[in-house]
């Protein structure tokens, strides 16, 4: 490290930070640029001042409430993914063959894509499908319960495509905690429960936290779920389709950015205060001892 | 004491196995479900179809196109692999040996499009391609593609690269060897295992990614997933068997890569591996 710094000190250019530079120039060019000029499309308005698109936004009845129907799918969705991922990932912090049994069952829903569960989940939750037919042999069912169409179509597919996301990705957070501390704790006598509250949470609150923010990404811009799945007209008229239809329906652009901006920027929200929640945790190395 | 205390862990136990035994079984049979659909003759209300065919199968290939799609598929997925990996790697290998002033600022900047919903900068990056006269081509569809997958790249091969002896470099360097020849002769065969690895992850991701190529393909540059989606929007033009044909075949070519995939990556690395370096205790 130390003869790295003072290289760095007497030549004045170091060559191999030009190997970074393509990826660097790909990312400028393809997406801050777009960003940007998105940003600045938006306060470029076919007609009105500036902020004629947000004015717009928060005052037309079918947008602003794009943010709260999108908030409250994502919102559930996250937190029912990550809430049963992480006891059933510290379940499975061992090495074992369930382990990888396991792992591997859960890796296909992952790579089905939405498209394909909203397929599914239509034939199979639907009035005729074999769901219905496996619940009219309880006694005490009622009638068709409706599970597609609506608010719970779309929450049930967000929780099928990201539950094996949240719980891969706990898992592996997990075993990369050292069991060597959760050992030395059980030597003292901590019990699982006990381990877990004390070695495993707190070395995990800044995997939580990364897992938390990436599923939420993915609830948050649910698309194909909720206009197939959904009620794309109203109760699941989430904020990505609201921008979809703005630039490709009513090609106004500019909308259509203003719309997406401040989807980034709820979404930025989101990550601050879970960052600033993941913040009050303990900070330091997950490798006990000599690591 | 110990009674009591076993009772609850056996409780507690039997709810986590049961809520994953719902959600695995569940799962399985929305699969079969689609998988009997599409070779069902005839399946209206009873718990299994009157016969068996496959003629969905020959049907959704006709009248979809699909050896174009998949063609098209085949061809963006490759361009993507390799772009990613000729601008990621390189990148990577600079993040992992030297420290610069505004290094972070380069983590965040790769760190960034996995934080944003593809939405926020795939309507702006439509714009500008538009504009630009791409959106609509295959270029502009693996443009797009890439800006998920060059970061990915980055963020699964710095750990790699991290593991390698840098005193292999320092002899190659002694002998003479310039950047080039050290990556070619030194770097690439002692990273082919991370380069695989990140290889057939970004493979499968890209065949998945739905919303960027959706908002740049044209008529003649969809992928799989974005064709299955306008078939399943426009239903009721043709047979739902025939559309569930199509995401069998769409299933098929996923789980292939992915079996092939499993060979040599851990499952839990299939989802973006976001490592925090241990910080050195001050």
């Amino acid at each position: 490290m130390n003869t790295q710094t003072s290289a760095l000190a007497r030549a004045p250019f170091d060559r191999t930070l030009l190997l970074a530079a393509p990826a660097t120039l790909f990312m400028v060019a393809l997406f801050i640029y777009p960003f940007l000029y998105g940003l600045w499309l938006s306060f470029e308005p076919a007609k009105g001042d500036w902020l004629a698109n947000y004015h717009k936004f928060f005052t037309a009845d079918n947008l602003w409430p794009t943010i709260w129907t999108t908030l409250k799918l994502a919102l559930p969705a996250t937190l029912i993914n990550v809430g049963i991922a992480l006891p059933i990932a510290f379940r499975m912090r061992v090495k074992s063959r369930y382990q990888r049994l396991i792992t591997t069952v859960l890796v296909v829903p992952i790579t089905l894509g939405t498209v394909l569960i909203a397929d599914g989940m239509l034939t199979y939750f639907g009035p005729k499908g074999w769901l219905a037919h496996l619940l009219e042999l309880l006694p005490f069912y009622e009638g068709p319960i409706r599970l597609t169409h609506n608010y719970w179509g779309v929450l049930i597919s967000l929780v099928i495509s990201g539950f094996p996301f949240a719980f891969l990705l706990i898992l592996s957070y997990i075993t990369g905690i050292d069991p060597v501390l959760a050992r030395a704790a059980s030597t003292l006598g901590a019990s699982p429960a006990a381990q877990f509250r004390h070695i495993y949470l707190p070395l995990l609150a800044p995997g939580l936290a990364m897992c938390f923010c990436l599923a939420f990404v993915q609830a948050y811009s649910v698309f194909p779920s909720a206009v197939l799945l959904g009620a794309p007209a109203g109760p699941t008229r989430v904020i990505s389709l609201a921008a979809y239809e703005a630039a490709f329906e009513q090609y106004d652009y500019s909308l259509a950015s203003a719309i997406a901006m401040i989807m980034g920027f709820v979404q930025l929200i989101i990550v601050a205060i879970v960052l600033g929640l993941r913040g009050l945790f303990y900070r330091g190395p997950v490798v006990g001892g000599k690591g | 004491m110990s009674g009591a205390k076993s009772w609850l862990d056996r409780a507690w136990s039997g709810l986590l196995w049961g809520t994953m035994a719902v959600f695995v079984v569940n799962v399985a049979m929305l699969i079969a479900t689609v998988a009997t659909n599409s070779l069902a003759r005839r399946w209206l209300g009873t718990w299994l179809p009157d016969g068996w065919t496959v003629n969905w199968y020959v049907q959704a290939w006709k009248d979809y196109q699909l050896s174009d799609i998949l063609w098209v598929t085949m061809e963006v997925v490759l361009a993507v692999v390799l772009l990613s990996l000729l601008i990621g790697v390189p990148a990577a290998y600079a993040l992992a040996r030297r420290d610069f002033p505004g290094k972070r600022a380069l983590m965040l900047l790769f760190l960034l499009p996995l934080m944003v919903p593809p939405m926020t900068y795939g309507i702006p990056l439509a714009t500008v391609l538009y504009k630009a006269q791409l959106a609509g081509t295959i270029w502009g569809v693996i443009l797009a593609n890439l800006i998920p997958a060059a970061p990915f790249v980055i963020l699964v091969m710095t750990p790699f690269i991290e593991q390698i002896d840098p005193n292999l470099e320092s002899a190659a360097r002694v002998f003479g060897a310039g950047t080039a020849r050290m990556f070619t002769s030194i770097l690439v065969p002692l990273l082919a295992p991370g380069i695989l690895a990140a290889s057939l992850l970004v493979l499968v991701r890209t065949i998945a990614l739905f919303e960027l190529t959706f908002l740049t393909a044209g008529p003649d540059s969809q992928t799989l997933v974005v064709a299955l989606y306008y078939a399943v929007f426009a239903a009721g033009v043709r047979a739902p068997q025939s559309i569930d044909a199509m995401a069998m075949i769409y299933m098929v070519v996923t789980l292939v890569w992915l079996l092939i995939a499993l060979r040599f990556v851990n499952p839990t690395q299939l989802v973006s591996r976001v490592k925090e370096h241990p910080r050195v205790a001050a």
